[in-house]
């Protein structure tokens, strides 16, 4: 794969050579299918990922779930779902902060894609191999956090602002456990590039050395996703939706597919740092980076339909004095256990 | 090296006319647009709105803002750390712990003077 991108992409530099066209022309061209073919890749996932947990949430329910739309188990449902929001008319409330209102799901989307240019798809499969690869996951994705308060703010609703603020309180209660949680493999790598990361798991994947690490991160995934058990900010039955009530339409769909797009992101970084990345027998490297990450991602739905809504003060006590102090200790005795067989 | 964030300013960019050109071009096209006093009301349940949402905000959100603070600080320098751990061998630890522990001991009076009771 890697050998006929670079071929592509060179041939493609040939082409335009002694037109006269500045060198920057072709190289625009190339980023710009890249990030297209990202976009396409996040919307056909998160599609994919709308129908798949209807379909489990269904089944877990003793239901079917949607049987229609489509034919074979009302596979386009999730497209039906996004041609209807396309053709809702699009409603900004006239007491609302117009410029934020109208900035935040930008903020929110365009954090969400940008996160995605150091993920390894598979050996040179990956936009950008960043050198500070995990460190900047870390800071692109806490930028959704701003689009929230913007977006609970811009909205001057009640509902809205609650569900905001609560959602930036767990988003940074949790992002501490989270990040010291990562910095346990991060000492076994000795780099941040997600691409050395999986070159590192190559006898052995980073799960069975950290399994506490892994619990701890992918708990304060969950939590940052704001997804079940710990979606406070977006409670139903007392926030109607949180900090997007007031979004209709497309805007309420940008919301949607960025979430989806995040849960992919976590994921994803959690099968690279903790699951051998893209490494397995047979199979091509990208399918197995898939596989992974689709498992993960099964597991967060399956915990949504099995856990209940954990009340608020339970939800920061398990990030600051169980989940922080859990990740503190598996960083100290990685630490020493690194020095020592070093 | 500042070219390798050429990606990562055009994500940002293409992000954000991704949600303009769905929103104002595309959407626009297609979708109805009968707008009513009524309708563009702030949504409380079907009531008139009553008082605004621009309230105080609760005296918790700064303590847990405060401790998030002090943590997100200590894990940016917890990062060069680990890259270097090996080369620079057991100073390296003893040190960060030294620093570790202070945090967790300014953690443990946050703990005991109830900063981190959601009350």
């Amino acid at each position: 794969m890697p050998q006929i991108r670079e071929e592509l992409v060179a041939r493609f530099y040939a082409l335009f050579e002694g037109w006269g066209i500045p060198w920057i022309v072709p190289r625009l061209v190339v980023m710009l299918v890249v990030v297209s073919i990202i976009i396409l890749f996040i919307s056909v996932s998160a599609m994919f990922l709308i129908w798949w947990e209807r379909k489990i949430s269904a089944h877990i329910q003793a239901r079917f779930g949607p049987m229609r739309v489509g034919g074979w188990h009302g596979w386009a449902q999730s497209i039906a779902d996004g041609v209807k929001l396309l053709l809702k008319e699009d409603i900004i409330p006239t007491q609302a902060d117009r410029p934020v209102f109208i900035l935040a799901p930008m903020v929110v989307f365009a954090a969400a894609l940008a996160a995605y240019v150091v993920i390894p798809f598979g050996p040179g499969l990956i936009v950008e191999d960043l050198n500070i690869g995990i460190l900047y996951v870390i800071a692109i994705s806490s930028l959704t956090v701003v689009g929230i308060i913007m977006a609970g703010w811009g909205s001057n609703n009640k509902y809205a602002a609650l569900g905001a603020l609560r959602s930036a309180a767990q988003a940074v209660s949790y992002e501490v456990p989270l990040v010291v949680s990562l910095i346990g493999p991060l000492l076994l790598v000795g780099s941040l590039s997600t691409t050395k990361i999986v070159e590192a798991q190559r006898y052995l994947w980073f799960i069975v050395l950290q399994p506490l690490a892994f619990l701890t991160y992918f708990t304060c995934a969950v939590a940052e996703t704001n997804r079940l058990p710990f979606d406070i900010p977006e409670a139903e039955s007392e926030l109607v939706a949180g900090f997007h009530v007031e979004y209709s339409g497309m805007r309420f769909a940008i919301f949607f597919l960025a979430e989806y797009a995040n849960m992919f992101t976590v994921c994803a970084i959690a099968t690279t740092v903790f699951l051998g990345g893209w490494r397995g027998p047979l199979l091509p490297p990208w399918l197995w980076f898939l596989l992974k990450t689709f498992f993960l991602l099964f597991v967060m739905i399956w915990l949504r339909w099995t856990l209940a809504r954990v009340r608020v003060d339970q939800l920061m006590n398990v990030a600051w004095k169980v989940l922080l102090p859990l990740a503190f200790a598996n960083l100290g005795i990685t630490g020493l256990l690194v020095w020592v067989f070093s | 090296m500042a070219a390798d964030y050429a990606y990562v300013a055009l994500f940002l960019i293409v992000g954000a006319l991704f949600v303009v050109f769905n929103i104002d071009i595309l959407s626009r096209l297609i979708r109805p647009a009968k707008p009513s006093a009524k309708k563009l009301d702030t949504y409380e349940c079907g009531e008139d709105p009553i008082g605004g949402p621009w309230l105080r905000i609760h005296i918790r959100y700064y303590l847990f803002a405060l401790v998030y603070i002090l943590f997100a600080v200590e894990t940016v320098f917890l990062f060069p750390w680990a890259i270097v751990y090996t080369s620079l061998g057991f100073f390296a630890f003893v040190e960060m712990m030294v620093f570790i522990v202070i945090l967790l001991v300014g953690l443990a009076y946050a703990w005991a003077k109830g900063a981190l009771e959601w009350v």
